[in-house]
């Protein structure tokens, strides 16, 4: 076996890891009340599965090092997949000291799907650009990731708070908003389904654009919904788009992007609707039940303190090491770049968050809506801005 | 002033909640914690007296008041985030694209992005960040920053100083974690407060009264953070003064030795070479990959930095002594005195210079009637050639366009595009033909030419974009940087927490904790520390509705 396949085998291997790992916390979770929070037999199976899943994508991080030469933290799939390793280490260190299985439930599954939407980008080995090469990537990159991997365990406890406690009886602006959240994640399970099954059919339109004068050659990897502006399809035998990217969205890949986007909100809308079907009845309010024997205070004191922790990591990777590392390549420390903008926003939130917490006495309910927003933006950061505004970092 | 005496015998600023010594609250001042009513007390600040919550009368008060106020800075915080969202909407101006119709703004928004750019640019969002209201939001939370954290830091260090291990029983039953136990011996209270030492509390003793604490500087995170931003903000400030911060943007060309912008004649560049260099697709660890475009991976030149020994010497030919020999590549910039170069543009293939030859009109064989090259650079007004022709350079377009009146000019001063209007002499003449020369282009403008002029031979080279800057207020925001981690570490990472074991009247054992934040941390040590013992867990009343 060469070592691509180690790589891609081992990070296959954790995939599946963390989703056992999930059900022995689940397992977990139903034994009797005197025995939650404590270590139990089935939490530290799920632990000791996680680690081992850990261990595992580290095998993929350490080689993919080794066949690329650079850390692999260089686009969007080995980024995602990183951040994705990060949330699991976050995991691993907040369980140990909380031993929580709740947190098990929920966190594990919800990386698993980040290193699942990792996956549908390209894995393709390709060299280092100049703008990149530096020593400073792997230490901003990877402290950036670590910060967020943490913010993501208040993410994951902050949403687990407000199913556990909003009230589910009657519809409320609040159970709705929850509900949306929950939908949000449904999207990104849709995009990971539909990229998948068309990648498996091995899935294929192209079209011909004209840009600037130009022939340009669009492929497609899904039915082609939008097709690109001013463009002639060349396959034969596919399905005959239904309207072409408006005018205003820009650049080369608008049509496919929108393509995709519309996919996910099928994919996602569908495997929503049919989850509803099944459970009859809201998801966060199918959920709440699942969470009736964790303390409401443990999860807000969890969603706290992984802010506490995380924020000066992240300042430390997505500021500080940014600045610097912006300086030497760029002769700048800072620029404005859409990505700097968004790393700022995401700080000035945190530190928002914190000052309501800690001078305006913001716990519970609304220190859990304001978790859950911290990581909107985090995931706006990785994905809008990298996919669709014009910025500076958009290396994928 | 008013001070207030305490029944313990401390006498406390005017404004305290809760006695500096004791604890005990004093009762016309609750209000201002909001601690009426309520069966727990607020231990935001230790209850300290509070200059924003205490005088409110002159404007002065007022203006302090405000700033002072958290939810006016998290205000502040709330409006640039959404500013700052706002700014990323569509690109500022200086990411105008270099493909754009037009990079100037007034154009470019409408342009792309219709109505809603033309808005966008109408409403100054194109720069954003440079907007005077967008720097006086800045500035404003600089001021909350500060006023915030002399409002509690003072009066804060004030109350932990003077803080006493014996507390009113007011205090310690109305503390989130309280116990009561009866039956409690003092061997007891030895082994209890063994085990708060052995988890490294601090233990402060006085007539039986115990305060076990530890942790105390974690409250000064805050404070030492605040002190990074405002560094860094005053940094930011001194960045706009041209003597802490220049910078500077220069094309050099390969082969040539030009003066450094902005260092006074002092510094010479000369660019040996310009390397592009992009992915080798053989390469075998890519080989799976398909490479739709080749990858740039190293932007390169190489240079020789000089310094000029008699800069200062008007009208001297300066001398120049080689100081620096590097190769700038983007991520590895080059230094020396307090500059920086940075490797940042180039533009392959500019004409170096072209030879052309001249023949009679009608010879089919072009014969050469004699050679001339110009330096497109450097282009001289009149060529002598051996064979006894002159050409005179009547008109240079270095980049050549046609205008809409159909007139022949020079879009940039680079040589691009380049064209000519050259005058022929023959030998031991006075009358000369007129010829347009350009790429593509030899056009007579007679049609009656003897001689014509032929392009013969062209030379490139490469040039390259160098960015200078001297930025002296880098070890500001290093040390302004460096401040705020420490003071967020110092105020996330640790803990400030206090266990109070005081002897009631009655003899039985008051237990009492509060921590500034990881609650389960704190009944964590108490579970431990009473291990053993008589003295109860201490019981958290304010467990949020389950």
């Amino acid at each position: 076996m060469d070592l691509y396949s180690i790589s891609s085998n081992a990070l296959l291997t954790a995939f599946i890891l963390y989703l056992l790992a999930t059900f022995f916390f689940g397992g977990a979770i139903r034994q009797n009340k005197s025995e939650r929070n404590k270590q139990t037999k089935t939490g530290t199976i799920g632990l000791v599965i996680t680690i081992i899943g850990f261990v595992s994508q580290l095998v993929y991080f350490i080689t993919r090092w080794v066949i690329t030469g650079h850390a692999p933290v260089s686009n969007l799939f080995e980024f995602t997949t990183f951040l994705g390793m990060s949330m699991i280490f976050a995991f691993i260190i907040i369980y140990i000291y909380y031993k929580n299985a709740f947190l098990g439930v929920f966190a594990l599954p919800l990386a698993t799907i980040i290193i699942a939407y990792a996956s549908m980008f390209s894995t393709d080995v390709v060299p280092l650009q100049a703008s990149l090469q530096n020593y400073w990537l792997s230490i901003h990159v990877t402290t950036v990731a670590l910060g967020q991997g943490i913010l993501f365990i208040s993410f994951v406890a902050g949403l687990m708070y407000l199913i556990r406690q909003i009230d589910q009886t009657k519809l409320s602006w609040r159970n709705v908003m929850l509900e949306l959240v929950i939908y949000c994640i449904f999207l990104f399970i849709g995009f990971i389904a539909v990229t998948t099954i068309f990648n498996v059919l091995s899935y294929e339109a192209t079209f011909e654009v004209e840009r600037d004068g130009q022939l340009v050659i669009a492929e497609y990897h899904l039915p082609p919904i939008a097709a690109p502006k001013d463009s002639t399809l060349l396959s034969e035998n596919v399905m005959k788009s239904w309207f072409e990217a408006p005018a205003w969205m820009h650049g080369d890949e608008a049509g496919r992007k929108l393509n995709t986007v519309i996919w996910s909100f099928f994919g996602g809308s569908l495997i929503y609707g049919l989850a509803l079907l099944i459970s009859r009845r809201r998801i966060g309010e199918r959920l709440q039940p699942l969470l009736k024997g964790v303390k409401p205070d443990m999860l807000d004191e969890i969603m706290y303190r992984s802010v506490a922790i995380g924020f000066p990591v992240f300042t430390l990777g997505g500021l500080i090491f940014a600045a610097i590392w912006a300086q030497i390549a760029w002769g700048r420390f800072w620029g404005w770049d859409p990505k700097e903008v968004w790393a700022l926003i995401t700080w000035f939130f945190y530190a928002a968050f914190l000052h309501l917490r800690l001078s305006r006495g913001w716990h519970g309910e609304k220190s859990g809506w304001l978790a859950v927003i911290g990581f909107a933006i985090i995931m706006f950061n990785l994905i809008v801005v990298n996919l669709v505004l014009a910025s500076l970092h958009s290396y994928a | 002033m008013n001070k207030i005496k305490c029944e313990c015998g401390h006498i406390n600023p005017e404004g305290t909640v809760l006695c500096e010594a004791c604890g005990k609250p004093v009762e016309e001042n609750q209000h201002i914690d909001g601690n009426d009513d309520k069966k727990l007390l607020n231990m935001r600040y230790d209850g300290s007296a509070r200059r924003s919550q205490t005088f409110k009368k002159s404007l002065i008060d007022k203006i302090w008041g405000f700033f002072s106020s958290v939810k006016v800075g998290v205000w502040l915080i709330v409006l640039t985030l959404v500013a700052s969202i706002f700014g990323t909407i569509f690109p500022q101006e200086q990411f105008i694209p270099q493909d754009a119709v037009s990079r100037d703004p007034a154009i470019f928004y409408e342009d792309r992005y219709g109505i809603f750019g033309l808005i966008y640019y109408q409403l100054g969002f194109h720069h954003m960040y440079s907007s005077l209201w967008f720097i006086i939001l800045i500035a404003l939370i600089g001021v909350s920053l500060v006023i915030c954290s002399l409002d509690r830091f003072i009066p804060l260090f004030r109350a932990l100083r003077n803080q006493k291990p014996k507390k009113h029983k007011k205090f310690l039953s109305k503390q989130r974690l309280y116990s009561e136990s009866s039956n409690v011996d003092d061997a007891d209270i030895d082994k209890l407060v063994k085990n708060l030492k052995k988890s490294r509390y601090k233990i402060t003793e006085e007539d039986g009264h115990v305060l076990a604490e530890k942790g105390r500087f974690s409250r000064w995170g805050p404070y030492v953070n605040h002190i990074g931003l405002i560094i860094i903000l005053i940094a930011a400030i001194l960045r706009s003064t041209p003597i802490m911060f220049s910078e500077d943007y220069m094309w050099v060309r390969e082969g040539e030795q030009r003066v450094i912008p902005g260092t006074n004649n002092k510094y010479y560049i000369e660019n040996k070479d310009f390397i592009l260099e992009t992915q080798n697709a053989n390469d075998e660890r890519f080989q799976e990959a398909s490479l739709e475009e080749e990858i740039p991976v190293n932007y390169q030149t190489d240079v020789v930095i000089y310094e000029a020994k008699n800069a200062d010497v008007v009208g001297a030919e300066p001398e120049l002594e080689p100081i620096l020999t590097y190769s700038i590549q983007m991520n590895n910039p080059a230094k020396f005195d307090k500059y920086t170069l940075y490797q940042q543009g180039y533009q392959l293939n500019e004409f170096k210079n072209m030879s052309f030859k001249i023949h009679e009109t009608d010879d089919e064989k072009e014969e050469s009637l004699g050679n001339f090259t110009i330096d497109l650079t450097n282009p001289e007004s009149v060529y002598e050639l051996d064979s006894g022709f002159r050409v005179e350079l009547t008109n240079y377009y270095p980049d050549y366009i046609m205008t809409e009146n159909g007139n022949p000019a020079s879009e940039t001063d680079h040589p691009r595009n380049p064209a000519f209007v050259v005058t022929v002499y023959p030998p031991d003449s006075d009358e000369g033909e007129v010829s347009f020369l350009g790429i593509g282009k030899n056009i007579d403008a007679t049609g009656e030419n003897e001689y014509k002029v032929a392009i013969e031979d062209v030379e490139f080279r490469d040039v390259s974009g160098i960015a200078i800057s001297s930025d002296r207020t880098l070890p500001f925001f290093i040390l302004g940087a460096t401040i705020f981690m420490i003071g967020v570490i110092q105020g996330m990472y640790w803990q400030h927490r206090r266990v109070w074991i005081n002897r009631d009247k009655d003899g039985s054992l008051l237990l009492a904790a509060h921590t500034n934040k990881n609650w389960y941390g704190i009944k964590r040590d108490i579970e431990k520390a009473i291990e053993g013992t008589n003295v109860s867990m201490a019981r958290d009343q304010q467990e949020l509705d389950e």
